[in-house]
């Protein structure tokens, strides 16, 4: 079973994301910040992480930028949930090391549809 | 897969509000020019957040709202816009509204959009009119699909890091397959020698032929994220591909390919009406299965209507309790399992003496348990008071600058906590006792300034523990309560005779007597036709009393006292002829034996005991409640002495007997309420006890209160005659 | 009586489900009976406490596994006179809702009797009922073989705070 890592700060997006995918079949670890996510990260691998952007702690720009310099997350394909108001977030996503966005809002559909992508 | 999106509300609502009050704690925090970034980002995270969840959960009015919002706080947070004081006070009011919506959606009532569409004008006029499109390109994304089918010629040559951005070419390409026909091409030109080889890198390339009836933002949408690692172009082709590049390893194009695409034009090309009605009917096919779909959906949404209102009441007696608490109930209920395996071992023995120590022993550990087990869970259901007194900066705010006074709040004891059942009903009248002190009690700052004062006033809000029971004080530094007006209102009204001697808590007392407060009084501050008279009658309904003490020019205080749980009491058990009864021990002052050289007769017969200097009237407890059998003589029984109202009374009882907690229970629930009886218990033995309302039975017994036109016996009594 | 015509006339009418089950108890040697799924249990007379100052067909309250449950002397209520309780004195529990409220209590009667399933067409005899104070309680009147069944309005004979129905 892939394991996602989802994080949020908001209980009830991550609660959406994290049944949405284990109702696809995947193994979902939650997160309420960057920092939680960051060291959830270092103690297990994950084969794909969910993250949110604005967060307290960590935002999820310092979260990915972190995790793509770990050597176990080079290639792990790393998503950031965006608003639309944060278009220039997705560039500045992009060099922190992301894989790819998804736009906010967006409903669990979407989300797997979009996950494909990634990860199978 | 099909999602029900509800199943999140209650969570998304909880921390919505939850975010909106931080965000109005923050806004009030605020002082525009000296604003820090964080408390703009915590702000700001809020507001996103609200925007986000209400997005992917389909409240499309306050997402709308709060975009706006978020947009503007965004900006601020950038540094794009210097935060001002007309700001502030429009995102203060913008907390209210998306809290109106949320609260309409949560009851799943129709928001009334009026607010938040004024709000969002002037919003928008700030921000200078450039997000509105935004949103639009964002709803409009589900144009009808052009059902006609179309060739791409697609080339995708990623750059060397592709690996490293976590994305993975493979899945790219069965997504392009799942839009219809795709025909892969791969172009390894680019790979280096052995030696130079890294497994890293990509050096392989592709051309594909996809044809689709999708559109090409479908395509392009599946590169989206890799457009700045690989070149990609994306072309609509005819049926013949002139440029073949030279580099191409593989044959050409089969021929299947291009003659279904052949075909495929050839049918655009039929004659246009056939093909309109087709697409009509398709269209019209697709329409009807939407309409049933959307039925479909509103048929759900009805039945998860009636889902979520039973949750949303539910929601109202639900909370959330700290990890920590619920670790130490786990702890107890192991040394509770302890206990008792202790003590089914005891049983299996043969009782000898030293059983029975062991078994005294365990007894004694059990009633521990029990106790700390039951303090604790009571503890689930204690919250601190700031969940009240978070209400009040804005309240304070808004109201002061309505009444023009300026105002300085503090709030002292936070962290006192109390049950969740009690505080929801002490917040309203707080509310009250707030207001009418920036109403009536603070001055005004040129009052102040001429009365030697400092123009800004202080409300103080302090909240602490006193034995069993939480106290709440509400001070002012105004003026304080005016007795001779109150006076001469009580005589207007009604409620005291010219000729009445009060002293001067006695006149302060008559501002909660009913039809104190009158039509003249109500201003649009602290009226709202509500009188202290229903301040005092909510608090008392909660076994609790609210008193005032004031110096003139000096400020007011007023003192809400309430138990900290509704669920237990500590209990007297008093024997009253064959029936036992309990009297809550937080009202007991004392119990004595009756002296009776010292009782003395007033009135229509009413005796009175005097303690030390005061006079305590002794009530008959057979005699109130018609019980036959008491013990009626005065030396052979006891006296409890209690209090309530600031009003000291004797219950004249057979016998004390036990102390002990007690399960408050209703005997309203399935009776009805009984005078001087504020509900009951089951005691050790299962019989039911009922447990005495000392206020109720004060009515009960026909004595008044002081301020009362008819004062049956003067207290302070010089005038009382010995019996 | 014109009241009770009426009530008997929806009884004959209401409700395609022919058939309805009644509890009834006898008291004061007279047959009563009450909806059968009101009642929740049957149990023993044991003391109670009392509750001051109710009126006196309130005997008290009960502790019913843990919750408070007030007693009412049927008798008393009727305004029959008492009688020493006795090994057949039951307390009959029934669940009713009484102003929107549902409510448990106890009903002291002398003894249960049966419970028969009574057609509604059946109670289309109205023989004259005598004690026109208690006809408030009624809900109306059939024949069971050879005798008469009262059938009783709880959610009038249980509501206390009417006292219309009360004699004196």
């Amino acid at each position: 079973m892939k394991k996602i890592l989802a994080v949020d700060d908001s209980a009830s997006m991550r609660q959406m994301v994290g049944f949405t995918l284990k109702k696809a079949g995947f193994d979902v670890t939650e997160a309420k910040d960057g920092s939680e996510a960051l060291s959830l990260a270092k103690q297990q691998g994950f084969d794909a992480v969910i993250s949110d952007v604005n967060m307290p702690v960590m935002d999820g720009i310092t979260l990915i930028r972190e995790l793509r310099s770990l050597p176990n997350y080079k290639f792990t394909p790393l998503l950031m949930l965006t608003t639309e108001s944060g278009l220039d977030k997705k560039s500045e996503g992009k060099a922190a090391g992301a894989t790819g966005w998804i736009v906010k809002p967006f409903n669990p559909d979407q989300l797997l549809a979009v996950l494909k992508k990634v990860i199978r | 897969m099909s999602i029900d999106l509800s199943q999140f509300f209650d969570v998304f609502f909880e921390e919505s509000f939850e975010g909106l009050d931080a965000m109005e704690a923050e806004l009030l925090n605020l002082e525009p020019g000296t604003e820090d970034s964080e408390t703009i980002n915590t702000i700001f995270r809020a507001a996103h957040s609200i925007k986000g969840g209400s997005g992917t959960f389909g409240f499309v009015s306050v997402s709308d709202f709060t975009h706006v919002l978020e947009t503007l706080l965004d900006q601020i947070r950038d540094g794009q816009r210097v935060l001002t004081a007309e700001h502030v006070n429009l995102l203060l009011k913008s907390v209210d509204c998306v809290r109106g919506l949320l609260s309409a959606l949560q009851a799943e009532e129709e928001p009334d959009l009026s607010e938040s569409n004024e709000l969002k004008a002037r919003f928008e006029a700030i921000l200078g009119d450039e997000s509105p499109e935004v949103v639009e390109a964002e709803h409009s994304e589900t144009v009808s699909e052009a059902l006609q089918s179309t060739t791409y010629q697609i080339d995708f040559k990623p750059e060397s890091h592709l690996f490293k951005t976590g994305n993975e070419p493979l899945y790219m390409f069965s997504e392009l397959a799942e839009l219809g026909e795709l025909e892969v091409n791969v172009f390894h030109d680019g790979l280096p020698e052995f030696l130079e080889f890294d497994p890293e890198d990509c050096f392989l390339h592709w051309r594909f032929f996809l044809t689709t009836t999708r559109e090409e933002q479908a395509i392009s949408e599946i590169f989206e994220w890799v457009e700045d690692d690989a070149e990609i172009k994306i072309e609509a082709c005819g049926g013949l591909f002139e440029d073949e590049s030279p580099t191409v390893q593989q044959a050409s194009v089969p021929e299947p390919s291009v003659s279904s695409n052949a075909d495929n034009l050839e049918t655009v090309q039929q004659p246009p009406a056939q093909s309109e009605n087709a697409t009509n009917n398709e269209q019209n096919q697709q329409a009807e299965e939407s309409l049933a779909a959307v039925q479909k959906k509103v048929e759900s949404v009805k039945s998860n209507k009636a889902e979520s209102r039973k949750s949303t009441d539910s929601a109202a007696t639900s909370i959330r309790v700290g990890i920590d608490k619920v670790d130490s109930l786990i702890n107890m209920v192991g040394e509770l399992v302890i206990t008792q395996a202790m003590l089914s071992q005891i049983g299996d023995q043969d009782i000898t003496e030293s059983s029975i120590a062991a078994l005294q022993e365990g007894l004694t550990q059990l009633a521990h348990n029990t106790r700390d087990l039951q303090e604790n869970v009571m503890r689930i259901r204690m919250l601190p008071i700031s969940f009240v007194f978070s209400r009040f900066p804005r309240l304070v705010r808004d109201t002061s600058q309505k009444l023009k006074k300026q105002v300085e709040l503090k709030l002292v004891g936070e962290q006192t906590e109390l049950d969740k059942t009690v505080m929801e009903k002490l917040s309203d009248p707080m509310v009250h006792l707030v207001r009418n002190s920036l109403d009536h009690g603070l001055e005004t700052p040129e009052e102040r300034i001429a009365n030697g004062k400092n123009p800004v006033g202080t409300v103080t809000l302090n909240a602490f523990h006193q034995g069993g029971n939480i106290v709440i004080e509400i001070m002012d530094d105004g003026k304080g309560l005016d007795t001779e007006k109150i006076r001469s209102k009580a005589i207007a009204n009604g409620l005291i005779n010219e000729s009445d001697e009060l002293s001067a808590e006695e006149i302060n007392e008559l501002i909660f007597m009913p039809g104190f407060s009158t039509a003249d009084s109500v201003s649009d501050i602290s009226g709202r036709g509500v009188g202290m008279d229903v301040v005092r009658r909510n608090i008392q309904a909660l076994n609790g009393s609210v008193e005032v003490t004031s110096k003139q020019g000096v400020g007011s205080t007023f003192t809400i006292r309430l138990p900290l749980t509704l669920a237990i009491l500590d209990g007297q058990l008093v024997q009253v002829a064959t029936h036992t009864y309990i009297i809550p021990l937080i009202s007991i002052v004392e119990s004595l034996q009756i002296d009776i050289t010292k009782v003395s007769k007033v009135g229509k017969g009413l005796e009175v005991l005097r303690l030390r200097d005061e006079y305590i009237p002794i009530l008959r407890l057979y005699d109130i409640f018609s019980h036959q059998g008491a013990r009626e003589e005065l030396d052979k029984t006891l006296l409890v002495v209690v209090e309530s109202d600031n009003y000291k009374i004797g219950l004249l009882v057979d016998d004390l007997l036990a102390q002990q907690q007690v399960v408050i229970k209703s005997l309203e629930a399935n009776y009805q309420k009984v005078d001087g009886i504020s509900g009951a218990t089951i005691l050790g033995d299962g019989t039911v006890s009922l447990i005495i309302d000392i206020s109720g039975l004060i009515k009960l017994s026909g004595l008044r209160r002081p301020g009362s036109t008819e004062l049956l016996v003067d207290l302070k009594g010089e005038e009382a005659e010995p019996a | 009586m014109i009241d009770q015509v009426e009530v008997n006339q929806q009884l004959m009418f209401d409700g395609e489900s022919d058939e309805k089950q009644f509890l009834t108890f006898m008291m004061h040697d007279e047959e009563y009976g009450m909806d059968i799924l009101a009642v929740q249990e049957i149990r023993g007379w044991e003391p109670v406490t009392t509750i001051p100052n109710s009126p006196n067909f309130v005997r008290g309250a009960m502790n019913l596994r843990g919750t408070i449950v007030p007693i009412i002397d049927l008798r008393m209520r009727f305004g029959i006179n008492a009688i020493e309780y006795g090994p057949l004195t039951v307390v009959i529990v029934v669940s009713v809702k009484i102003k929107e409220q549902q409510k448990i209590m106890g009903l002291v009667v002398d003894a249960v009797s049966d419970v028969y399933s009574i057609a509604e067409e059946k109670a289309k005899d109205v023989p004259d009922f005598q004690d026109s104070d208690n006809a408030y309680f009624v809900h109306g009147l059939v024949n069971v073989g050879q005798k008469m069944v009262v059938l009783l309005n709880l959610e009038k004979v249980l509501d206390l705070s009417d006292k219309s129905g009360l004699k004196g």
